[in-house]
């Protein structure tokens, strides 16, 4: 929102003031201030001029030879405006003075010596209107610098309208003015209203309110208005403020709406007479002020002339009832409606206008009546023959509870952490308009309307208004006096942040982010499915509704993606997926390491046992735990129905390792190996860190026999483990001396190491157990190689 | 006899200066030391030695033994050092300036920025919360006094679920769960990924961190809100951050501010980055609401608290200078790869 200084000054004497600090502050105590411009700032020499003669140029149709008086002397012009006229006053600018595009130096043109220039309003800044010369009343004296005639030189500031959506008093410079007047410790001025008691004998407006989401309508009669033309300080705040001059009427309602923050309309009081204001029960077509036909629904709050739409509440009036050029009786209305039901409508719409931009931050009902008197003063000012032609008519069905407020002054020291002084809280507290008193220590604060219809409702926000008009930048920070506690850190952030540190240190790895959603096009490129899942109801993108349920065909379209990065890379995430649904309809979701690893060096079957290797190292270093592996059925396209295992802890599954499916690995590299994992971090955060045992070192020599057995029938090395586990405690440790492979034969040699903590081992009684052992081998088919 | 001893002397010494390996050395070692040898035996020939000569014979016979044997020694140190320098000399010197076929992997850069900010905040007594990414209108908005139909539900385009739940908008989610789990006092941060329905750009994310830190206790005020914040902020930039808080409208703090920070560009002259202000607008943040404490069964009337919610993913691109924010969630490792424990 735009925010001019000179229209501040009407309310609040700046004099003295650097306005540009006191921007800056405002700032600081209010709301953002994104950008100052000052306006009129390059004008030089722009003077009262008058059009003493005109000749026509004879080298051009359109240009004429002008001598213009600019009261130091009369100038040769040449001047291309349509509306040159003798006698005419304009506002020109003499040769080295300067406009806002720029310096006007002595100039020939088509031939003809050029010692300034005449001016259209857009060439001064001050309006959109290049259409001609700027027509100056003719009782102007000459040589008079224009911006000592209007208000041309101003500070407009930009104020971020979403730093003011709570604040439904800011939206016009009335408000502004209030918060200026309390950061610089002056005096708002009231504002000067129309008294209308001497109308009350006059006939009433009929305004029936048929809906509880219109508050309150205020409306007005006017008769006789003559003139057309907003005066031209008016036309330049409005100008200013972003919005175009269109007439009298018209501007008078912006004017007050950007003055006061009340939206006004005014219909031609030709065309209505009797307010309804109503939602209809079934929906229709209606032709809003800009010429566009809108679809109203039965949701959509209208006013009606009796049973005829004319105008859709807060929003927009409608194109049949607007004042036109030659409207010289009104019907003025000043309403309130309900927040909520403007923003839907307007969202509903598609139609979001200053009007309803306002309402929807909960205006305060109190000001229809006054918005109605204080323009009633303007137009009196402008037009003083216009006639008052009813009453003040004011339909009041919802008003606000008043607020009031009491604390002490412990209370306000125990949130500032600092000393604010009782006359410091009282001085600010009333300058913004709060009626605040000190009683027996306490703080009696009786809300201002404008503020209390959302804004303020408990003392926590009388602090902020202390606060923030005392300046964060004054406080005195110190630290609390709360004593610390130890703070442990989860088991979760404990897991996710030393799996990071194995996988990137380690193994290499490199860390990713992605989404939580599948991505339907680059899975099918993969041909990776998409399986059922909880889906977003409201995305933008269609090929990202579904949510994942696994980690890793994201980063299967990553590994795709980075084929050519590397012949060797290996990416991990650690992140959510969502599981399905829970028994209570909520998401499943769970924390999931998911890890891809890619080669073009390695065998697939190297990678496979590579990445086995970093799982296992995984819960060793982490939780001092074993996994195991179980082959298992697929449980996604992507897969390799042989190569596809189940990691489990403690015989829990918490994860799997798999190879690619051909059609999914020839999609992304038929020269490639890529193998993948995923780890459920929460079951794996949540699993008991084993403690370390200690074991003295025996002080006797130990045994090793080294068996080479027979494997046969797809036999795993984990069913040959079971014949030795748990058979003795002399049995210290098992390792994979060699495999041997040739054609359909395997063969295997493990070397078992025995030793005692007591004595030196016979062979005699470590031969016994081995025969134990191999006896319990040759039960489940595997024998000694012979 | 002693002619005999001078003879072998002269013999030994010219056979071992044609030596030039150490085989050669050894060979004359055993030819004149070993049992057989030359001078063993001449302690043979004394018993045909005259007994008044047998003492001076033995004398010499001893002395030319350790004669040889040192002159064997030298002449060992000698062809050592030889065959040593001949080894030298053929070796290859080492390029060290040779690229390093050695690989390293790579941290995301949210999680270095993330480490570095838990750091920061554990070492001040805050604990480290994880927090759910699907939540519900509850916990997202109404849990911190956003009331249905309240504007700020329209500023934060919301992923809704087709089971009624959402994709959480902000950290804040979190502060109900963690204030019913902790009560007060309290000091936690809680980190996470956040999710917004909007187009993406340079700019803008529908996916993103931030980490949001709230402290509560008796008497906590405005006045050390800014003191933890200009602190972590200060470890966080690693340089002395000056702080400014201006009103900020958020319905879960009241007062609720937009805290700046003194530009780390220019230091807070003014520069292209801040607008030539001098300030980047960095994180909200405020005092709990009262109706967020009471939400989260915390008694708004013994305890107050400040919340503060900081864009790590912001943070790591101001950290690192990534200028367009889809490299983050791109995957592409060619960006990726470049960020190691700092």
């Amino acid at each position: 929102m735009l925010i001019s200084m000179n229209w501040i000054g009407e309310f609040v004497d700046l004099e003295g003031l650097d306005k540009e600090s006191l921007i800056k502050r405002f700032t600081l105590s209010t709301a953002e201030v994104e950008d100052i411009f000052h306006m009129g700032e390059n004008l030089r020499d722009v003077v009262v001029g008058e059009i003493l003669t005109i000749e026509n140029h004879p080298n051009s149709k359109k240009l004429h030879l002008l001598t213009v008086d600019a009261g130091d002397k009369v100038y040769d012009v040449v001047c291309g405006a349509p509306n040159v006229r003798v006698g005419m006053k304009i506002p020109f600018v003499k040769e080295g003075g300067r406009v806002e595009a720029g310096e006007i130096t002595t100039a020939t043109i088509a031939g003809y010596v050029s010692h300034g220039m005449c001016c259209s309003e857009s060439e001064l800044g001050i309006s959109a209107d290049h259409s001609g010369l700027w027509e100056l009343p003719s009782d102007l004296v000459n040589g008079t610098d224009i911006c000592d005639v209007y208000d041309i030189k101003d500070i407009v500031f930009e104020v971020d309208n979403k730093s003011l959506t709570n604040r439904p008093d800011l939206w016009g410079h009335y408000g502004i003015a209030r918060e200026i007047a309390a950061i610089a410790g002056r005096e708002l001025k009231p504002l000067e209203l129309l008294d209308l008691s001497q109308y009350d004998e006059l006939e009433p407006v009929d305004i029936k309110i048929l809906d509880d989401l219109c508050y309150r309508y205020s409306g007005i009669k006017v008769k006789g208005i003559k003139k057309k033309v907003s005066p031209v300080n008016m036309r330049i705040r409005l100008f200013y403020c972003g919005t175009r001059a269109i007439n009298l009427l018209a501007d008078l309602t912006n004017y007050l709406m950007l003055e006061m923050g009340q939206p006004m309309h005014a219909f031609d009081c030709a065309k209505v007479n009797e307010i309804r204001v109503k939602r209809f029960t079934s929906p229709f077509t209606f032709k809003t002020l800009d010429d566009a036909e809108r679809n109203i629904d039965e949701n959509t709050l209208m006013i009606c002339n009796d049973k005829e739409p004319v105008a859709v509440a807060g929003i927009m009036g409608g194109l049949a009832s607007e004042i036109e050029d030659d409207t010289d009786s009104l019907l003025l209305e000043s309403a309130n409606f309900d927040a909520v039901s403007i923003r839907k409508s307007s969202t509903r719409l598609g139609l979001r206008t200053d009007a309803s931009m306002r309402y929807e931050k909960t205006l305060d009902p109190e000001m229809t009546a006054d918005a109605i008197r204080r323009f009633l003063k303007l137009l009196k000012d402008i037009d003083p023959e216009c006639q008052i032609a009813s009453r003040l008519s004011d339909v009041y069905n919802k008003k606000y509870p008043v607020i009031n407020l009491s604390f002490d002054k412990k209370y306000v020291d125990r949130y500032t952490g600092i000393d604010i002084t009782d006359e410091r809280i009282l001085s600010t507290l009333n300058a913004l308009g709060f009626k605040a008193e000190l009683t027996d220590g306490v703080f009696n604060v009786t809300v201002p309307s404008w503020r209390a219809t959302k804004d303020v409702t408990i003392k926590a926000d009388i602090i902020e208004e202390i606060t923030r008009i005392y300046g964060y930048d004054n406080f005195k920070i110190t630290t609390t006096t709360s004593p610390l506690y130890p703070v442990l850190r989860s088991n979760g952030n404990y897991a996710d942040g030393f799996a990071k540190d194995i996988l990137v240190e380690k193994y290499k790895l490199h860390e990713v982010h992605s989404y939580i959603w599948c991505d339907a096009k680059k899975y099918k490129e993969l041909n990776i499915e998409i399986e059922d899942n909880v889906k977003l109801i409201n995305a933008m993108n269609p090929d990202n509704i579904v949510l994942r349920n696994c980690m890793i065909p994201t980063l299967l379209t990553f590994t795709n993606e980075n084929k050519t990065y590397a012949p060797d890379f290996g990416i991990f995430e650690i992140a959510r997926v969502v599981d399905g649904k829970k028994e209570n309809g909520e998401c499943n979701e769970r924390k999931k390491l998911g890890v891809v690893l890619f080669s073009r060096t390695k065998t697939e079957k190297e990678l496979y046992f590579k990445l086995r290797d970093v799982v296992m190292d995984l819960a060793a270093s982490i939780k001092h735990v074993p996994f195991t592996f179980k082959n298992t059925e697929v449980s996604h396209n992507w897969q390799h129905p042989k190569n596809t295992a189940d990691i489990l802890l403690g015989g829990e599954k918490i994860g799997f390792i798999n190879t690619l499916h051909p059609a999914v690995l020839t999609k992304i590299d038929k020269k490639a190996a890529i193998v993948a994992c995923e780890i459920d971090m929460d079951a794996f955060a949540d699993t008991q860190k084993a403690p370390i045992k200690y074991q003295e070192p025996s002080k006797f020599p130990g045994i090793d026999i080294d068996l080479s057995l027979d494997v046969t029938g797809g036999k795993q090395f984990s069913d040959i483990e079971k014949t030795w586990e748990n058979k003795t405690e002399l049995l210290k440790n098992v390792s994979l001396i060699d495999i041997y492979e040739d054609g359909g034969k395997k063969s295997i040699t493990v070397r078992l190491s025995f030793v005692s903590a007591e004595k030196t081992l016979s062979k005699a009684e470590v031969q016994d157990i081995v025969d134990s052992i191999t006896a319990d081998m040759a039960k489940i088919g595997v024998n000694l190689k012979g | 006899m002693s002619t005999k001893i001078e003879l072998i002397k002269a013999e030994f010494e010219n056979e071992l200066a044609l030596c030039s390996d150490s085989e050669s050395v050894e060979k004359i070692r055993v030819a004149y030391l070993g049992k057989k040898g030359k001078i063993t035996e001449l302690l043979g020939e004394l018993k045909n030695v005259p007994n008044e000569e047998k003492k001076a014979f033995g004398q010499n016979v001893n002395l030319l033994k350790k004669f040889a044997a040192e002159k064997l020694g030298e002449q060992v140190e000698i062809i050592k050092k030889a065959e040593e320098e001949k080894l030298i000399n053929s070796q290859e010197q080492y390029d060290l300036s040779l690229p390093s076929g050695e690989e390293s992997g790579s941290y995301h850069p949210i999680t270095l920025v993330q480490r570095e900010v838990e750091e920061i905040f554990a070492s001040m007594g805050f604990t480290i919360e994880d927090y759910v990414e699907i939540t519900d209108d509850y916990h997202c908005f109404e849990a911190l006094n956003i009331p249905k139909h309240h504007p700020a539900r329209d500023m934060q385009d919301t992923y809704y679920l087709d089971n009624g739940q959402l994709l959480k908008t902000h950290t804040s989610a979190a502060q109900n769960a963690i204030m019913k789990k902790y009560g007060a006092p309290l000091r936690a941060i809680f980190p996470g990924r956040c999710f917004r329905n909007e187009s993406t750009d340079a700019c803008h994310e529908n996916t993103f961190f931030q980490m949001e830190g709230m402290m509560i206790d008796k008497d906590i005020s405005i006045s050390n809100l800014i003191y933890f914040m200009k602190k972590m902020l200060s470890e966080v930039f690693k340089q002395d951050i000056n702080v400014r808080l201006r009103p900020g409208f958020f319905p879960f703090v009241e007062p609720g501010f937009e805290l700046d920070i003194s530009c780390t560009i220019c230091g807070g002259k003014g520069c292209p980055s801040c607008k030539n202000s001098g300030w980047l607008e960095l994180c909200p943040c405020g005092m709990i609401h009262p109706n967020v404490l009471t939400a989260g069964g915390i008694d708004p009337e013994e305890y107050t608290g400040f919340a503060f919610g900081l864009g790590l993913t912001r943070l790591a691109m101001m950290r690192f200078g990534v200028k367009d924010i889809r490299d983050l969630n791109s995957g592409n490792l060619k960006a990726l790869d470049q960020f190691k424990h700092e």
